[in-house]
């Protein structure tokens, strides 16, 4: 699968309270999670993004809450993907769980401005920057991810494989 | 190559032999626990995927602390749902209204979770167990759902990062100003993905309140848990509290850390966390001037009777700043019921304080004490991020129960020497 977008920078250490914040946590459903997605980041951001767009940041995105509507909120949104240095665990896995692509690259800041064209190849992990020339390398994922997202999910994994 | 704790009780819960750091492993869980914010979405997913057994739910609890009392009609159909999926598939251990408290300090009192446990749970601050030398991390909603179908969940194998703790406590001093000591040490990510082991005399010397401040934390160094080995303090904590058995898991002394790292406590004073990341801190004596809205007192951190303890003596006799909210909130009913009988109730209300019911409430920007724009507060709490109790424009300072009672009284960030003669 490949996205292409616009890319969206953020700094480092962006947290779940900022990606969701938990006065709209009284609710799960994805489509009013979205709404709010970034909002304390970027109050302009659901108005500027289209589908496909693609979220960069710095180190230890997601920190924080271990609240799923994070990646829900952004996945909601249309965002296609998120780069980042790194990422916080437990966003880190709730990604894979429920099925939002993210990608570790290193010093991903330096290599992608805001509004860069960036076009992301998931099955080898290769980030192509359009706007700039250049292609990346995102880090490997471990077998067991691959596996989660190849089955849809960690649900749908147990499903079809009887356990986790 | 010896193994560390954290490993011997992963090894002690999969089926997978001679695992190493950063494998992926399958584990059986002891316990696996949710709230009313993120147990709705696991509990859809449940249903929605099709799913119609729940593996074993003497191994399930349900603590409903966020938003309750339900704080508008959203959140009450979250409780109710969370509520009838608990009675469909007889999950007993549902706790709701006066049974009720914010779950990190709820469990550990009650006796549910036990030393050797491996325990999942649906919050980030399930990490505060490994106070029990249990191995216990905050997972995704998704993790508890798959945990209600299998009673297991995948882990990643972590390294562990020792910290060492030596000295005398200074004054004032508890585990809460040792922990943002630490993260501001080694940073928000700085223990990405690893283990916080956590030991030293000074630990050794620390109740389980203190040790349970420290371990809660242990997420905001991005910390996978923290762990503290067993000992006579925490056996006994356990005893008094739970009939179950347990085992006791040290590391070896040949174990593999990442890193070691010591602290002499004599040079570390009272910590405070400016606004926006716990790893911001400074010592109370380099605060400067920080004059304060509101001061709340509470949650999974610092909610226990030793920190409102701790409040109420500083307190006694004296009356909140005018123009200041101090809000106070005993962190489980058992806690609510023993400040009542030790007159520490008595001791805020003179003082112009406001009791909550327990409940989780303003640490998250819920309810029961949320802030404007512009506002300042001070928060016993474990996340001061941009708009976490409230206004995006707000901001929050942590620190520990005494450092807040004292701020409380002078109406800015306040050593309790200041106080209390």
């Amino acid at each position: 699968m490949k996205f292409k977008g616009s890319a969206f920078t953020f700094g480092d250490d962006i947290d779940t309270d900022a990606i969701i914040p938990a006065r709209y946590l009284n609710t799960w459903e994805p489509s009013e999670l979205a709404k709010h997605c970034m909002e304390d980041a970027d109050p302009t951001f659901i108005s500027r993004i289209s589908p496909g767009d693609i979220i960069v940041a710095g180190k230890n995105f997601g920190c924080g809450s271990s609240r799923e509507h994070a990646p829900i909120a952004i996945k909601a949104s249309g965002i296609s993907c998120v780069i980042a240095s790194s990422f916080a665990r437990i966003f880190y896995r709730n990604s894979f769980n429920m099925g939002l692509t993210i990608f570790e690259l290193d010093e991903a800041l330096k290599k992608i401005d805001e509004g860069d064209t960036l076009e992301v190849d998931a099955s080898s992990g290769k980030i192509r920057n359009i706007t700039r020339g250049e292609v990346y390398s995102s880090r490997p994922i471990p077998d067991f991810m691959q596996e989660l997202v190849k089955d849809g999910g960690l649900l749908e994994h147990i499903k079809k494989r009887g356990s986790i | 190559m010896g193994r560390t704790i954290a490993e011997k009780i992963l090894a002690a819960h999969t089926e997978m032999e001679d695992f190493k750091e950063g494998d992926i492993i399958k584990v059986d869980i002891d316990l696996a626990l949710a709230n009313d914010i993120t147990a709705p979405i696991a509990i859809q997913a449940f249903r929605s995927k099709g799913f119609d057994k729940v593996q074993d739910p003497s191994r399930v609890v349900f603590v409903l602390d966020h938003f309750t009392p339900n704080k508008d009609i959203e959140s009450a159909q979250q409780c109710k749902l969370v509520r009838e999926f608990a009675r469909e598939y007889g999950i007993e251990g549902l706790f709701e209204g006066g049974e009720a408290g914010i779950e990190h300090a709820l469990l550990p009192e009650i006796g549910l979770v036990v030393p050797g446990d491996l325990v999942i749970g649906a919050d980030s601050h399930t990490c505060t167990y490994g106070a029990l030398g249990a191995f216990s991390t905050g997972v995704g909603s998704t993790d508890f759902a798959a945990a209600l179908v299998t009673a297991q969940a995948w882990l990643r194998v972590p390294e562990s990062m020792k910290f060492i703790f030596k000295g005398e406590l200074q004054e004032w001093v508890g585990g809460k100003d040792l922990i943002l000591y630490l993260i501001g040490d080694i940073g928000v990510d700085g223990a990405l993905y690893k283990v916080l082991e956590i030991e030293g005399p000074a630990i050794s010397s620390l109740d389980m309140s203190n040790r349970l401040t420290m371990t809660n934390m242990a997420i905001e160094a991005g910390a996978k848990t923290g762990i503290i080995a067993p000992d006579d303090v925490s056996e006994f904590y356990v005893t008094q509290r739970s009939s179950r058995s347990y085992k006791l898991f040290r590391s070896d002394p040949d174990a593999h850390y990442v890193s070691i790292r010591e602290y002499d406590c004599s040079n570390i004073e009272p910590q405070v966390a400016f606004p926006h990341l716990p790893e911001n801190t400074r010592g109370i004596s380099e605060v400067g001037d920080i004059l304060l809205d509101q001061v709340f007192i509470g949650s999974c951190t610092n909610g226990r009777i030793e920190d409102l303890r701790l409040a109420a003596h500083i307190m006694k006799g004296q009356k909140v700043s005018k123009g200041l909210r101090c809000i106070i909130i005993p962190a489980t009913p058992g806690v609510y019921m023993e400040a009542m009988r030790e007159g520490l109730l008595e001791i805020f209300i003179e003082a112009g304080a406001v009791i909550g019911p327990p409940t989780c409430g303003p640490c998250l920007g819920g309810h029961m004490g949320i802030l404007a724009d512009g506002e300042k507060a001070l928060s016993t709490t474990n996340r001061n991020f941009v708009g976490r109790m409230g206004h995006p424009g707000s901001e929050v300072y942590l620190a520990n129960p005494a450092v807040a009672a004292a701020s409380a009284i002078t109406g800015r960030i306040s050593s309790p020497e200041e106080v209390v003669s």
